[in-house]
């Protein structure tokens, strides 16, 4: 699974980071981030319930081919 | 109050359903569109005059409160795309932009931060404060939180019962949480919060007028005195960061911090009356989270969508947005009914329910889009804590007075308990 962020329409609302906690954190400007290692979303299936509530759709999900 | 849960009315009045004569451009728009907002007759369900909208999604027309008429949206998908649409501005200033009530009308030129600004500046101003929000923040604030609602628990165990717990709970835990984290003295908090409540509520024009020229004197004074003697609270390190960045914005300061005082009490005080309130009424679903409390945080997310306290946020389309086979013209009004979105059926099966185990995520309780709620993630906190603190203390906790005579307030503004007296 490939996991992209979009910082510049990122606005800190924290939703990715609360629907999935294993794969989303914050920065420490309040921006969403990948945490280290989760990169691939680690096998999470709330993965794409966290890009469906961020409230700006900063967050893209696709299966990896191959 | 159980007994209107069921909403029976939703989808059986079709009576108002008559052929629109008017140049409305969609035959599905009812000939007399209805007045919006209304007030509520039970406090947790939109009013029962809210009925045709709810039988009219995603879009129908509303008559505001000076004759206007404007787009309400009403569709649950519809919001959530319409709401993060960037053709819809949120400057208030704009001519046209609609007005809900003539208290607000008085007060919209005067510059909003954050809520009333559109990108990029938006962007600008929310990533200041940003940092201060956070998941992170919230969760390192628990603790603080914590010794706040014990605190005023044990204030009014030892002054009741019985007691009002709008004046001694669901007031002050948020105001003094918004306090130490802006850095404002909650010693002013019985000026603040009376100003707050005319801002809000009126009931003048001319008192929310007033108030708001009370609260930015009052805000502009604390900010000159950070200036000379900054401390460690969101204001000081906003005071901070302009000196960094070599320049003097007075009017921007006092801005934010009019908007993150208010919103930070008012709006969480009314979730907890009104929470609490829904709680004591639904003792089937109070007795349901005491067994088995880490339903909390599933509790609240159902309750922020029940209740939908800020009901009817304000938008102006600024270029033609189609939705559904109908045009929202450049230039006109858009309101988002939260209660009526937040109930949308083929969201929320049986939605008028309370249900702490359906899936409440995704309810637009906190707006959606780029302004969706900057303090929604402290707001879970201080609910979550509140509550179960609340109902672990006083276990016989229940209504000191008959739940239809309880007042609660009107529909032109943030939905909450107007007093809430209790006893145990």
């Amino acid at each position: 699974m490939r996991i992209g962020i979009d910082k510049d329409t990122c606005i800190g609302a924290g939703q990715c980071a609360l629907t999935a906690p294993d794969v989303f954190t914050q920065d420490d400007d309040g921006c969403g981030t990948l945490r280290p290692g989760r990169e691939d979303g680690g096998g999470s299936a709330l993965v794409r319930e966290a890009a469906r509530a961020c409230p700006v759709g900063a967050i893209t999900v696709s299966e990896r081919v191959g | 109050m159980t007994d209107t849960d069921t909403g029976k009315t939703t989808d059986t009045d079709t009576t108002t359903a008559t052929p629109a004569t008017d140049p409305a451009p969609a035959d599905r728009t009812p000939a007399a569109p209805v007045a919006f907002p209304q007030d509520r007759t039970c406090p947790y369900h939109p009013p029962a005059a809210y009925a045709p909208l709810r039988a009219t999604r995603p879009l129908t027309r509303v008559t505001l409160f000076d004759g206007r008429q404007a787009w309400l949206v009403t569709g649950h998908t519809a919001a959530r795309r319409l709401l993060a649409d960037q053709r819809l501005s949120s400057d208030r200033s704009r001519d046209g932009f609609p007005v809900t009530s003539a208290r607000l009308a008085g007060v919209r030129g005067r510059k909003a931060a954050l809520v009333g600004v559109d990108d990029p500046e938006h962007r600008t101003q929310r990533r200041m404060v940003l940092p201060e929000f956070t998941l992170r923040r919230a969760a390192a604030l628990r603790p603080h939180i914590r010794r706040i609602v014990g605190e005023r628990l044990d204030t009014m165990i030892a002054g009741g019962p019985p007691a009002d717990l709008v004046s001694a709970f669901a007031l002050p835990v948020p105001s003094m949480v918004i306090c130490a984290l802006l850095g404002v003295p909650y010693a002013d908090h019985e000026f603040f919060e009376e100003q707050s409540r005319r801002l809000l509520r009126g009931p003048l024009p001319a008192d929310t007028v007033d108030a708001r020229d009370r609260l930015e004197a009052y805000l502009g004074e604390l900010i000159d005195r950070k200036r000379r003697e900054p401390g460690d609270g969101l204001l000081d390190d906003l005071v901070r960061r302009q000196r960094n960045e070599g320049r003097t914005d007075r009017e921007q300061l006092v801005a934010f911090a009019v908007i993150l005082l208010v919103a930070g009490h008012e709006t969480t005080a009314n979730m907890i009356s009104l929470g609490t309130y829904t709680l004591l009424t639904n003792p089937g679903r109070l007795a349901e989270l005491r067994a088995e409390p880490g339903l909390l945080p599933d509790a609240v997310e159902e309750l922020m969508r029940v209740l939908s306290i800020a009901d009817g946020l304000l938008r102006m389309a600024v270029e033609d947005i189609e939705v559904d086979g109908q045009i929202i013209r450049a230039g006109e009004g858009v309101v988002f009914s939260t209660s009526v979105i937040n109930r949308d059926e083929s969201v929320y099966p049986d939605p008028d329910a309370l249900d702490w185990h359906r899936p409440a995520r995704h309810h637009v309780a906190f707006g959606f889009g780029i302004h969706q709620c900057l303090g929604q993630n402290l707001a879970r906190a201080e609910l979550e804590i509140a509550l179960h603190a609340l109902f672990e203390r006083l276990p016989t906790l229940r209504l000191a007075a008959p739940a239809d005579e309880i007042p609660f307030k009107p529909g032109d503004t943030v939905q909450g308990m107007l007093e809430l007296p209790v006893t145990w």
